[in-house]
């Protein structure tokens, strides 16, 4: 039952031939039996997940049920969630109850997905690997030596391990695509204001976007329609219409322009990944797509940009951490500089204050055009870059990372080399673009992810085309050892 | 420009973070290594590009003045370190 993917879920509960029920304590079983194991979730909320499940089993009898009705899945623990504590991985949120839910959860409840707990991530999305987390790592289904990526690394490998079919998660520099790639599934980050923030743990307001984990593109279609569209609670979200994802699913890519851009493959690249990725794209050729080099010239200067631009929003953001109205308060503070301090200095780990120091930094004043303004410039033009190459071509497509999962601990101590993970995928939530990782084979045991990269709004092209791929190819049905 | 442990301490009072005086070399180094990392974009001629705050240059969507919400402050304030009577409490800022 576990190892259904969401449109079999759907099916089957439709059908009558299982109950969500019945799901939903299967799956919880196996989150009691595996995750002490791999330290995916941070909350299980077995409760309300069985009350849930009896509801959507009702509604499924009276023929109220949509596509995600009954459906179990596992939220990033960045999301809001009314009466359920929401950390962010952060001690400094270690007790906090949020008193309202996310709109990207209230949408996925309203629609009858069941949510069966929350997910470990890097402190406040901080982090590349999940190794940041206050509630200790997470570890890799396919190989328990690895890291699973990260920042939303709990729900990639919940959705590995077939904890539950799907997940949410959030990418601000590749924090689902990474993932997603590092950790054998799909994963999906929408156009910018695609899908609603509100309630989602501020990191990089001009970055952050929500989306959908699964092992199939068929199941991102399904969650993406479930979780896109105006919210009149973000400023940033977009009126524009949400199609039916799943409906072009199966369209022919038989004359697809798929962009290949040359600094993808440049230094740097792991050499396994190069070949699974070269393979996947001959593989789209095979089906009719038309391969054409196109060029990103100032891709290698997206990393830097990020890494001012996103610790100066970080910075601002984490502001409201003061100690006065929710979260970590330290004791006996001795005055309110002292308080404001000292439950800073306990309550954020020490990544999440080396971008803040670095994000006031380049905030400050003296600084601010050689760092701040500058970057902003840097961004216009890889946006750019992405605009001209879009021109020419339908979709771009490459690595999703350098290097396949790297061990606990070989990066730890080494923040540059740990950013280089994203390097790939960055550009992306700079211009604000749709991105999509999927299963493209495996080196020494560890997956490989394909990124798909396509214009605003086009997610229903890049699910297209991810469907495709996975009719003629198998990567996304290899279980990993153990999680059968 | 190398960032010194003294001015390691004043972005960290800039931030309101506390900073071990032990811990301040290890947050040197790191934060020179991430700042001449970024210096990489030094290497672009940016002169005349007009900065980009947003994907698409937004403005804030505004809505009719109007309120939309209950007031729910002792529910908010639940999660509070300390209140009394709907207020924040924190230590004693002017004597």
């Amino acid at each position: 039952m576990h190892q259904k993917t969401v449109a079999e879920v759907s099916a089957a509960l439709h059908a009558g031939e299982i109950s969500s029920r019945e799901l939903t304590d299967a799956l919880l079983h196996r989150i009691e039996q595996f995750d002490p194991g791999l330290n995916s979730l941070i909350t299980v909320t077995a409760e309300q997940a069985r009350a849930a499940a009896d509801a959507a089993d009702a509604r499924l009898r009276s023929g109220e049920a949509g596509p995600l009705t009954g459906v179990p899945l596992i939220h990033k623990d960045i999301f809001c969630t009314d009466g359920v504590a929401t950390t962010c991985g952060s001690r400094m949120l270690e007790s906090f109850q949020a008193p309202y839910d996310a709109t990207v959860v209230r949408r996925l409840a309203d629609a009858g997905a069941v949510m069966l707990g929350k997910a470990n991530m890097d402190e406040f999305a901080m982090g590349s690997s999940n190794e940041t987390s206050y509630f200790g790592p997470v570890r890799n289904p396919w190989d328990l030596d690895a890291v699973p990526g990260g920042s939303s690394g709990g729900s990639a490998a919940a959705v590995a391990a077939r904890l539950a079919p799907a997940a949410t998660g959030t990418d601000t520099g590749g924090s689902i695509r990474q993932p997603a790639a590092l950790s054998g599934i799909c994963g999906l980050k929408p156009t910018y204001g695609r899908v609603s923030r509100y309630g989602m743990v501020a990191f990089a307001s001009s970055l952050d976007q929500a989306g959908p984990f699964a092992r199939t593109a068929e199941d991102l279609a399904l969650l993406l329609g479930g979780m896109a569209g105006l919210d009149e609670r973000d400023s940033t979200s977009v009126d524009h219409v949400v199609p039916d994802y799943s409906e072009s699913l199966n369209r022919s890519i038989k004359g697809l322009r798929i962009g290949v851009p040359r600094e993808f493959f440049g230094e740097g690249l792991d050499a396994d990944v190069r070949s699974r990725v070269e393979g996947a794209l001959q593989v789209l050729e095979g089906e009719g797509a038309e391969l054409v080099e196109v060029q990103l010239p100032n891709m290698e200067l997206a990393l830097p940009a990020y890494y001012v631009i996103a610790p100066a929003e970080a910075s601002s953001n984490l502001a409201r951490y003061d100690g006065v109205r929710f979260g970590h308060r330290c004791a006996q503070p001795q005055d309110l500089e002292d308080l404001y301090k000292r439950s800073r200095a306990e309550g954020f780990g020490d990544e999440v204050q080396r971008r803040i120091l670095v994000g006031t930094y380049a905030l400050s004043a003296g600084y601010y055009d050689a760092y701040y303004r500058k970057a902003q410039q840097v961004r216009r033009l890889v946006s750019e870059d992405f605009r001209q190459a879009l021109e020419q071509v339908d979709v771009l497509a490459g690595p999703t990372s350098p290097t396949p999962a790297f061990g606990l601990g070989e990066r730890a101590d080494d923040p540059v080399q740990m950013y280089l993970s994203d390097i790939y995928t960055l550009g992306v939530n700079l211009a604000g673009l749709p991105g999509l990782s999927v299963p493209a084979g495996f080196s020494r045991g560890r997956p490989v992810g394909l990124q798909l990269i396509g214009g605003y709004f086009d997610e229903a092209r890049l699910l297209n085309v991810g469907h495709k791929y996975q009719q003629v190819t198998d990567w996304h049905k290899q279980v990993p050892e153990g999680f059968e | 420009m190398a960032i010194e442990a003294e001015e390691v301490q004043q972005i960290a009072h800039l931030a309101r973070i506390r900073i071990d005086e032990e811990a301040v070399s290890g947050y040197a180094r790191d934060l020179n290594g991430i700042l001449e990392f970024v210096e990489q974009m030094g290497s672009v001629d940016t002169d005349g590009v007009e900065p980009m705050a947003h994907p698409w240059d937004a403005v804030q969507r505004l809505r009719p003045d109007e309120v939309t919400e209950p007031n729910r402050r002792d529910h908010y304030q639940s999660g509070a370190p300390a209140v009394e009577a709907g207020l924040y409490l924190v230590p004693r800022v002017v004597e």
